[in-house]
């Protein structure tokens, strides 16, 4: 398997929420490293969505299905309730309408898993306290080259899920591979959340 | 400079011919007693016969699909750029075959070959085929080649539809659909521009009813007519602009009807090569196939439960500048295979050629469909 995976801790904690067999819708699924990870520890099966040209040859070169299309069109290719879970790893940050693409997964999908790097994690707050905008591992970007147009702290996701409808299942806040469940808007810098519609 | 093309072109080929005896009933319910196909192989078909590629050819198009003839040098096949040693469709893997649909004007039996119960060319006789009876003479040509499942079906435009065809009528003969720049039915604009060319052939004066062999004339004019309307269909507003724009042939308006425009010119050029060769009535039936095609009208219209009859991948691709059979048809395909759940690969080409891009060589387009087949066991 990719060497690359080690420094996605994210995909183990989805790998392990996975219901082997499960169907798989995984947005903006970049190189199809995370479905092809999935198909062999769960033995999923599914497709991925990406926009960029490079990493949908990527896919197709791996096997993987993709499917190229723009988040921010919807999913209107992908029928109501046809996947087990609809995955956005690292994605829901960078998306026109995050509102939009939450309410498409849960359309299509009996369950979503969203990951994003937490806005909140004390480094980030640091930089904004010395008066400039975050760049580090996880937000490599300076502000005016940043595809992240709506980053969130995990205070403000859970906000957002409720406003929304959205019951969450399980969540899990990472620093590097370690979990983190002391102040974790605070201490953590990757946000893994499992969630369902409320009703 | 030869030595370097010759390295990656299958080099010289000959055209192979297959007559068939059993009579064939075609979707109209008209039946051809018997019939000959032409076609053409690259590659060497394995000891599993398990690596054979099937490229099906569009409207003008034939199955001298790579390489060139020894008497013609100058004829090279019309997708020499994807066919061939280490090409996208590599023929050191696969064994690649072209062939000239039943119709057609290459060979194979059709309009201006004799027909058996009056000596004379079918002409207008000639029975309207759809794809769904190329896809079954297909069918026996792979059986008389040993073929019983192909590794691949490809084509673009009415080529794509073939290989879309092949998926539903013969599921277990198919193992990948590579279906580009198509789509699943005309609409109503596309048989409008299709209608519009057959006027000009059968308004022609020198058609007399699809018998013109008989009078020793061609109906060039009309013919020439229907392929500039088609060119226009098969190029972008884009490419035309960055390609003609306003360019005037000799630099000053002329204030008169001959050719003046660039654009103009191109055309009729373009009008005058096609009617040089092409045979009205292919151009007729090769239309009326394209506008009868709607496999999902045997399931009331509905496209996903058509597609659920399938068992292949498929790879399908879009081009942006396609205007003729846009991105949105294609993916009126993509939706109707993801309904049922079949391994699909959707992608969407940028590239400025229009309807067109699919003959190009574009490297990621190239890329696709090379990095697609590397993924299909020979």
């Amino acid at each position: 398997m990719n060497l690359r995976l080690l420094e996605r801790a994210d995909f183990k904690v989805i790998a392990g929420w996975i219901r082997p067999g499960a169907r798989i819708l995984d947005l903006g699924c970049g190189d199809g490293t995370l479905l092809r990870y999935l198909a062999e520890q769960r033995n999923t099966s599914g497709y991925g969505v990406e926009i960029e040209d490079e990493r949908m040859l990527a896919c197709i070169r791996a096997g993987v299905n993709v499917i190229q299309g723009n988040l921010d069109r919807g999913l209107s290719d992908f029928a109501d309730g046809s996947f087990d879970y609809v995955i956005l790893s690292q994605t829901l940050q960078a998306v026109k309408s995050s509102e939009r693409v939450v309410r498409e997964m849960l359309r299509v999908g009996r369950e979503g898993i969203v990951t994003f790097p937490n806005f909140g994690y004390w480094r980030n707050r640091v930089q904004v306290l010395r008066g400039r905008m975050p760049v580090s591992h996880d937000l490599p970007y300076e502000w005016f080259n940043t595809p992240n147009i709506h980053l969130c702290t995990t205070t403000d996701f859970e906000a957002f899920c409720a406003d929304h409808d959205v019951r969450i299942l399980e969540r899990i806040v990472m620093t590097g591979d370690n979990v983190v469940s002391f102040l974790p808007n605070l201490l953590g810098n990757l946000a893994v959340y499992r969630f369902a519609r409320a009703r | 400079m030869d030595t370097v093309s010759d390295k990656v072109s299958v080099g010289v080929v000959t055209p192979l011919r297959a007559h068939f005896d059993q009579p064939l009933t075609l979707r109209s319910g008209a039946v051809l007693d018997a019939y000959d196909l032409v076609y053409e192989t690259y590659g060497t078909l394995n000891a599993a016969r398990s690596n054979a590629v099937l490229v099906c050819h569009a409207l003008s198009g034939s199955h001298h699909v790579a390489g060139r003839y020894a008497s013609e040098p100058e004829t090279v096949g019309w997708w020499d750029n994807i066919v061939g040693p280490g090409k996208p469709l590599d023929t050191e893997r696969f064994f690649i075959v072209g062939v000239n649909n039943l119709g057609g004007c290459h060979g194979s039996t059709g309009p201006s070959s004799p027909n058996a119960a009056t000596g004379k060319p079918w002409g207008a006789d000639f029975p309207v085929v759809t794809v769904i009876d190329w896809v079954h003479a297909q069918a026996r040509l792979a059986d008389r080649l040993g073929i019983d499942r192909w590794a691949a079906v490809i084509g673009g435009s009415l080529g794509g539809m073939q290989a879309l065809r092949w998926t539903i009528t013969y599921p277990q003969r198919i193992r990948n659909a590579i279906v580009i720049a198509a789509a699943p039915k005309l609409s109503a604009q596309n048989i409008a521009f299709n209608d519009v060319a057959r006027q000009a052939i059968l308004t022609d004066p020198d058609f007399h009813g699809g018998h013109y062999y008989e009078h020793g004339v061609v109906p060039t004019r009309g013919l020439r007519l229907a392929r500039m309307l088609g060119h226009i269909t098969y190029l972008s507003d884009d490419v035309m602009a960055s390609k003609f724009g306003r360019m005037l042939r000799e630099g000053n308006l002329k204030f008169g009807f001959d050719v003046e425009f660039e654009i103009e010119s191109y055309l009729r050029h373009q009008g005058d090569k096609f009617a040089g060769y092409f045979d009205a009535n292919t151009y007729l039936l090769m239309t009326k196939a394209l506008d009868y095609f709607d496999p999902a009208r045997e399931k009331d219209g509905n496209l996903s439960a058509t597609m659920g009859l399938a068992e292949a991948r498929f790879l399908i691709i879009s081009f942006t500048t396609d205007w003729r059979f846009a991105p949105e048809r294609s993916r009126e395909i993509v939706s109707a295979l993801l309904d049922n759940h079949l391994d699909v690969s959707y992608a969407e080409i940028d590239c400025p050629h229009g309807h067109d891009s699919f003959l190009m060589e574009d490297p990621h387009y190239h890329g696709i469909i090379r990095g697609y087949m590397e993924n299909i066991k020979p």
